[in-house]
This record gives C-alpha cells, sequence and structure tokens, in this order.
C-alpha cells in the first residue's frame, strides 16, 4: 500500500512540474532573467507548493509517527555551516547555467532530449562524489579527533 | 526566447507539488527534496536499500511524462539547450552542490521553507542570488 501511495506521490510531484512547466529549462531561466525576458511563474510555482506544504506539514507532524514508518525523518542541523553556503552557492551556479534541478530534469528524462540525458549523467556523478566527499571529511574529522586524544 | 508567465497553471503545478510534499510526510515521514531522494540511492551504500521508497517516488517522477502523453496526446513543451558541454558542468554543480548543501529547489525552497528552517531560507537565498548572478552574466553579459 505504501508503495502504491510513493508512486502516485512522485507521480503527482512529476506532474505538478509538468503542468508548471518547471520541466522546461527556457521557462526556469526565464525567470532568473530578470533584466531581459523575464517570466515570473516560478514564484507562482514556489508560492503554489509552500501554500501546500507549510499547513500540511504542521497538520501531519501532530500525529505520533508517520502512517508507514517508525519516525518523522527531520533534518537536525539549524547551524548556517561553510558546506551549506557553499553547496548552495555551487548549485546555484549550475542551476543558472541549464535551467535544471534535480526534480525537472529526471521527470523531463522519458522526452530524451540529449541535453538532458547529459545533465542527468554529470548530475548523478556530480552527487556521488558529494556524497564521498562527505564522508571523507567525516573520515578526517574523526582520524584528526582520535589522533588528539591520543596526545 | 520568450516563455509565456501562466500564473494559474503554476499556481495549480506547484500546489500539486506542495500536495505531493505533505503525502510523502505523511506516509514515510520523509521531506520530498529530490538532490536527497537521489542521492540516497547512489552509491556508496544506495543499493543496500534494495527497492526503498525513495527508489518509488522517483519511479513515479519517471512516469509523468508518459501519462502526461497518455492524458494530453502530446509532448509537454520543452526547449533544452544543444550545448552539451554547457549542460554536463551545469549537470556536476547542480549534483555536487545539492548533495553538498543538502538540498535544492524542492529541498530547501519549498519543503525546508514549508518547515520554517532557517538553513533552508538562507541556502534558497543563496543559490537564488547566484542564479539570478549567472544568468545575468550569461545572457546579458557574455551574451550566450
Amino acid at each position: 500500500m505504501n508503495n502504491l501511495i510513493t508512486l502516485v506521490a512522485g507521480l503527482m510531484f512529476g506532474t505538478g512540474l509538468l503542468l508548471s512547466g518547471m520541466a522546461n529549462p527556457a521557462k526556469v531561466q526565464n525567470f532568473l532573467d530578470l533584466f531581459g525576458t523575464w517570466d515570473p511563474s516560478l514564484a507562482f510555482v514556489m508560492g503554489g507548493a509552500i501554500s501546500i506544504t507549510m499547513p500540511g506539514y504542521w497538520l501531519v507532524t501532530q500525529r505520533a509517527k508517520p502512517f508507514f514508518n517508525d519516525v518523522f525523518h527531520m533534518p537536525k542541523s539549524t547551524d548556517f555551516d561553510s558546506r551549506l553556503i557553499s553547496g548552495a552557492t555551487i548549485f546555484g551556479v549550475g542551476w543558472g547555467l541549464g535551467g535544471f534541478c534535480p526534480g525537472p530534469a529526471v521527470t523531463a528524462l522519458p522526452l530524451a532530449a540529449t541535453g538532458t540525458i547529459i545533465f542527468v549523467i554529470m548530475m548523478l556523478i556530480g552527487m556521488a562524489v558529494a556524497k564521498y566527499f562527505g564522508l571523507w571529511c567525516h573520515r578526517r574529522a574523526w582520524d584528526l579527533a582520535g589522533k588528539t586524544s591520543k596526545m | 526566447m520568450q516563455t509565456e508567465f501562466t500564473p494559474l497553471l503554476s499556481l495549480l503545478g506547484g500546489g500539486l507539488i506542495g500536495a505531493s510534499a505533505v503525502l510523502l510526510m505523511a506516509t514515510n515521514g520523509r521531506i520530498s527534496g529530490i538532490s536527497g531522494i537521489l542521492s540516497r540511492i547512489l552509491p556508496p551504500n544506495g543499493a543496500s536499500q534494495g527497492v526503498s521508497p525513495s527508489l518509488i517516488f522517483v519511479i513515479g517522477l519517471l512516469i509523468s511524462v508518459p501519462v502526461w502523453m497518455l492524458i494530453n496526446g502530446q509532448a509537454p513543451v520543452q526547449t533544452v539547450s544543444k550545448n552539451l558541454p554547457l549542460l554536463g558542468v551545469a549537470g556536476v554543480l547542480v549534483g555536487f552542490g545539492s548533495v553538498l548543501g543538502s538540498g535544492c529547489t524542492s529541498g530547501h525552497g519549498v519543503c525546508g521553507i514549508s518547515r520554517l528552517s532557517g538553513r533552508s531560507m538562507v541556502a534558497t537565498i543563496t543559490f537564488m542570488t547566484t542564479a539570478f548572478i549567472v544568468v545575468l552574466l550569461l545572457r546579458h553579459v557574455i551574451g550566450a
């Protein structure tokens, strides 16, 4: 049952992207083109989404736990670290250059534009590299902590 | 190239995205941040989860176009750049940056802001500002 609902959730998300034109990089980049062919649509997409998710999240998390899981997997960090800022900056550069971000790119894959396929392949590589990089940073911090405690 | 401002369709599409996020939280207790969902099924330790809710959500994304075409009889409008090296570079940056920064437009922009997360607000402002500047340079300075 959970699998069916999760599939439907993914389908809803993708359909929302298609309906709003967010899977069209031209429309996204036009939102980002404040001094050119500006298309405000993306702001309305975000506004439309947040207007549902904000009250929805509040309502749903009143429950003790999700329907098909033991806990609500909420992010725990609250500090503004260099990884957040540099990651967001790097992401912003890529997003501006390509007009694609993860959701729209994956959703657009079946349309099989060569550019989309290239973007997604490179995006998955970038993600895997970042994962390994994150693990390496953790391990390095752990090793450094271990070395100082031996002294 | 101009695209049409579509306020109603944008609100509707956004609402659908929002509803999807609420559904995923209600059922699985997960943020529908696509960068997080994708990175979870990638190496290292991606395959160890088997057929996870994350994988199924991604399959849902992937069937959106086929379902759309079944209902509408035609493909959604799309203009993708033919500059493949540019898109390749964009892809790496988006992939690396979203995982390093713990989120993207859906994770931080929609879900994080909806949770009133200060981190997400800062991240969203950061990537929005950066993207605005990049497009300004790309379209109006370099003239690409």
